[in-house]
């Protein structure tokens, strides 16, 4: 759905979870950090909110997908970092797969070539 | 999970704050590398943010378990409605409270009394035994379960291997006397074989049980229980291995029983070993039957089996003894069983009682909130028609049922602990009464009656309440008119299942009140007024002769026949209404002996002397009474009633003849002894509420000494003669101790007290489910007034009469009252056949109790409609136009 005429700020349901935990493969970010690499990579189509951001990180802690620990940021202020968890990791392959068929199976009934992306 | 983090809310709250300031620190930061200044930097770094309360507010969402937090909510908002109607929910709670109440006390003495096992090892592989009769016709009672003799108990523990281990016990009694200078006492006492202790695996508290050794003829070591130890021995340890006289003889106390042990009851007050007190030749007889057998199951035989050896044993008892009463087999009985005969019944019932008035206490709070819901029916309709989910709304209206019975629950709790020990104390013979209270088992029962209650009472007011669509509820709710029959259907059928119940119990109230005024009056066929009783026994060492003995009968007779005011006294062992006392089988010399299989004839045993009779006011029939020269030398003459002649002599004309008891019931005679049978008195109740027995009445000054009963008429309040009848007895022998002085009219009191409280216990329920109905029924016919309060102002405006409209309103209100009527009648006569065995000289379907009951019923309901009919027919038309 990224490729619309639009920007859509709003983001499908259940994604966010699923790129907090992409962005987390490559090390430990804090929450700022997660929403600015989101943003970023999405060349700035996907905005992210700040106020679903911090409950959705809360939720995957629960589910022990991302662990947590405080330490300096980058500006050496005191910030809390989240690094993705061994069943975090099982956790993103399972939804990067259910993604992947989900945005093809929409791209062929939206008539676009080779499905997704 | 969740539940963690609901308790970690506060925690994670504050690590939110902290993590957003971090946020909006590098956000700041990197607006200002942007090259913004410092005050838009921070300010576009918060509206990226966006608002900071939403984000704190959704996470402690998020760790707020749903459910939890919507349950909260349905408290608060049930009670702020139910303290908006502060006189209903007050009403509501007492009812839950008494119905709850009532329930958890019964529940807690049926539990102790029934269902609690006996503080013994393995107690559920304990089994009691009993002589039992196989023919049929022993049966029809539904009770067989006999005292054992010792001859076949010793028989079944030599030739069966069943079960691990059997053990035998009888009840006995001492006189045991002061050993410093305390006054004597009379003390109920059990012998028992060596082994049951070990056998039921009771450790003493101080010294050791009998030894092997120890059973033996005039053996003199002695346990005794906790609670004369303490009572009399201030709980000294020292105890265990002195000597304590008992009737007069030392014995040595081996053992104190711990505080926990008060099998068979808590009356028992020492324990000797079986043969102490027993001649060797007593326990030869198949036929002298006082004991009771408790054996162990061994764990790898059934009971069916091992009870089939013992039943073969008994059979070859009863083949080797056919003219005696030797029953030809056997049958178990759980132990409590065996201590609860007496009481399972009325407990039972009683049970069942206080169950139809807890449903009644249901049915009536769930009228009350159906009566509410209509209130609230239209806010309802607004919910749902704004989308609250039906299962929502149910929820909120079963919240309040359940905060009625929860706080009903909690008052019935702490009432039941207060009338379980009135009950406790004033019910006599429940075993182990001692040992009823609250307990963990009866706290689950309340908490569970309570749930129950308040899904019942809550449930059908709200499936009611919700289960319209949203339209019709719109609809309904917008008119008042003619609204909402359903309703009034659904309360009218609550009304009609209340009120049967209701029947039902006063029905059973009514037949067991009856019961017991037949019981009242039952003639004992004795004189009862103004007589004075107590009880004596003779200790065997000081009055070792036949001759010592009847010196202290006469002593007393003639010294008691002295005092100014006593009009006549009676001695013997026993009087009218105070018991079974014993009783043996006979022949009749004269007569073709009974042959083998055939019922034996036997008797109510006594001994009078020769004033028993005019004394006790029992009339002569024919021939003579004794005479006082019939003694020691043994004259060898009986009396028998007329109840014996009727059934054993069938015309035949008695004066004459002879009759042969077996030797054990007279001590010291030889067995070949016959009995000339001299007179023929009138029939006697041994207990009120039985049937009169034959009986048989033997010289007292045989000589010897069963434990005897002294009756002594007066011409005054008798109980004035209770000081100068003992100190006759002290001046005769300072150191006899006397017991159970009362008057006859107490003592057949004592034998009704059972009775008389299952009667007022029941009597109470069904009063108060009567008085629940009444609540209901003007409840519902108010209800119906008010909504009905249009209608009867358009027919009054259109001319309808006042006396028309009470009588219709009457005749609505009295609808379900008649179906309800209707309807008990016909459970009563399914219900009252189950307790016919309680009742005395009254059929289950009594008319008199039955017609009592309509009345009661009928001028209750009409009592209750009389109100708002009255209301209804009193209104002013335009004011009831006008009221929309």
């Amino acid at each position: 759905m990224g490729k619309k005429d639009q920007p859509e700020s709003e983001m499908l349901k259940g994604t966010l979870d699923m790129m907090i935990l992409r962005t987390l493969v490559g090390g430990g970010a804090h929450g700022h950090t997660i929403a600015k690499v989101i943003e970023r990579t999405s060349e700035d189509v996907l905005e992210v909110e700040q106020g679903s951001l911090y409950p959705a990180l809360h939720r995957l802690e629960d589910r022990k997908w991302v662990s947590s620990y405080w330490g300096p940021s980058e500006n050496n202020r005191k910030a809390k970092f989240y690094r993705l968890t061994a069943e975090g990791r099982k956790q993103l392959v399972r939804e990067t797969s259910r993604w992947r068929q989900m945005a093809r199976a929409i791209g062929l009934v939206m008539g676009e070539e080779g499905g997704a992306q | 999970m969740s539940w963690l983090r609901f308790f970690h809310r506060k925690r994670s709250d504050a690590e939110l704050q902290a993590e957003i300031d971090s946020f909006l620190a590098d956000e700041t930061a990197e607006n200002v590398a942007r090259g913004m200044p410092p005050d838009e930097a921070h300010r576009q770094a918060r509206l990226k943010l966006g608002n900071r309360q939403k984000v704190r507010e959704s996470l402690w969402m998020q760790n707020s378990p749903q459910l939890l937090s919507s349950i909260v909510r349905d408290l608060k908002y049930a009670l702020r409605t139910l303290s908006r109607t502060p006189a209903f929910s007050l009403i509501a709670v007492v009812v839950m409270a008494l119905c709850m109440g009532a329930a958890t006390s019964l529940f807690t003495i049926v539990r102790s009394v029934l269902l609690r096992p006996l503080p013994f090892r393995d107690p559920g592989k304990l089994v009691r035994v009993h002589e039992h009769y196989s023919a049929p016709k022993m049966n029809v009672d539904g009770f067989n379960y006999n005292v054992v003799a010792p001859a076949d108990f010793y028989d079944w523990q030599s030739k069966t291997n069943g079960f691990e281990d059997m053990a035998i016990m009888r009840y006995s009694g001492y006189n045991l006397s002061g050993e410093r200078g305390e006054l004597p006492e009379t003390v109920r006492a059990a012998a028992s074989s060596w082994n049951l202790f070990p056998l039921l695996g009771v450790q003493p508290a101080y010294g050791r049980t009998f030894a092997e050794s120890e059973e033996r003829h005039g053996s003199t070591v002695v346990m005794i229980t906790w609670s004369v130890f303490q009572r009399r021995f201030a709980g000294d340890p020292a105890l265990v291995g002195r000597q304590i006289h008992l009737d007069g003889r030392p014995f040595t106390v081996v053992g104190i029983l711990p505080a926990s042990f008060t099998y068979p009851d808590a009356g028992i007050q020492l324990w000797v070993p079986y043969k102490a007190d027993a001649s060797p030749e007593m326990l030869q007889h198949h036929d002298w039957h006082q004991s009771q057998v408790i054996a162990r199951l061994r764990p790898d035989v059934s009971l069916a089996s091992a009870i089939a050896q013992v039943s073969a044993v008994q059979y070859q008892e009863h083949l080797r003894y056919p003219r005696d009463p030797v029953a030809d087999d056997v049958a178990p009985r759980s132990l409590n069983d065996a201590l609860a005969s007496d009481v399972k019944k009325p407990l039972q019932i009683m049970m069942a009682a206080v169950g139809c008035m807890l449903l009644i206490g249901c049915l009536n709070v769930a009228n009350l909130l159906v009566a509410r819901g209509a209130a609230r029916q239209k806010e309802v309709a607004i919910r749902s028609a704004l989308g609250a989910q039906r299962a929502r709304l149910i929820r909120e209206q079963l919240t309040e049922s359940v905060i009625i019975c929860a706080a009903g629950g909690l008052s019935g709790a702490l009432l039941s602990i207060l009338a379980t020990q009135v009950l406790a104390r004033t019910w006599k013979d429940l075993p182990s009464a001692q040992d009823i209270h609250l307990d963990g088992a009866v706290i689950a029962f309340a908490c569970m009656l309570m749930f129950a209650s308040a899904l019942i009472a809550g449930l059908i007011p709200a499936l009611a309440t919700t289960g319209k669509s949203m339209m019709t509820a719109l609809q309904t709710s917008a008119r008042t008119g003619s609204s909402s029959v359903s309703r009034t259907a659904l309360r009218k059928s609550l009304l009609i299942a209340e009120i049967g119940m209701t029947v039902v119990l006063l029905v059973a109230a009514g037949l067991l009140l009856k019961s017991f005024l037949r019981l009242h009056a039952a003639d004992v066929g004795c004189i009862t007024r103004n007589t004075l009783t107590l009880e004596f026994s003779l200790p065997g060492k000081q009055y070792d002769t036949p001759e010592k003995v009847n010196a202290f009968f006469e002593g007393i007779l003639q010294r008691v026949r002295g005092i100014p005011g006593v009009q006549a006294a009676a001695l013997g062992n026993d009087l009218p209404a105070a018991g079974y006392w014993g009783d043996d089988v006979f022949s009749v010399k004269e007569r073709a002996p009974i042959p083998a299989g055939e019922d034996i004839p036997e008797g109510l045993i006594r001994w009078a002397d020769p004033g028993y009779f005019s004394a006790l006011g029992i009339p002569l029939v024919e021939g003579r009474l004794f005479t006082s020269d019939e003694r020691a030398a043994r004259s060898y003459k009986v009396i028998v009633s007329q109840g014996l002649v009727r059934k054993y002599f069938s015309g035949d004309n008695p004066i004459g003849k002879h009759m042969h008891v077996p030797a054990h019931a007279h001590a010291g005679a030889p067995d070949n002894v016959d009995y000339e049978i001299v007179g023929v008195v009138g029939d006697t109740l041994y207990q009120v509420g039985e049937q009169a027995r034959p009986t048989m009445y033997f010289p007292l000054f045989e000589g010897d000494d069963h434990g005897e009963v002294l009756a002594v008429r007066t011409a005054t309040d008798p109980l004035q003669f209770s000081v100068p009848v003992q100190k006759q007895f002290a001046s005769l022998d300072p150191e006899l101790p006397v017991s159970n002085v009362r008057t006859m009219n107490e003592l057949i009191g004592e034998s009704l007290i059972n009775a008389s409280l299952s009667m007022r216990l029941v009597a109470a329920f069904a009063v108060l489910s009567l008085l629940l109905a009444a609540v209901g029924l003007y409840g519902v016919l108010s209800y119906l007034t008010t909504q009905r309060t249009t209608e009867l102002g358009i027919r009054m405006a259109l001319g309808a009469q006042r006396d028309q409209l009470l009588r219709t309103m009457l005749l609505d209100g009295l609808r379900p009252a008649l179906l309800g009527l209707g309807v008990g009648l016909a459970l009563s006569v399914v219900t009252t056949r189950v307790f016919q065995s309680m009742l005395f000289g009254t059929r289950p379907l009594d008319p008199a109790v039955l017609a009592g009951v309509i009345a009661t019923l009928l001028a209750v309901a009409i009592l209750a409609c009389l109100a708002p009919a009255w209301r209804a027919s009193r209104l002013d038309p335009m004011k009831a136009l006008r009221s929309e």
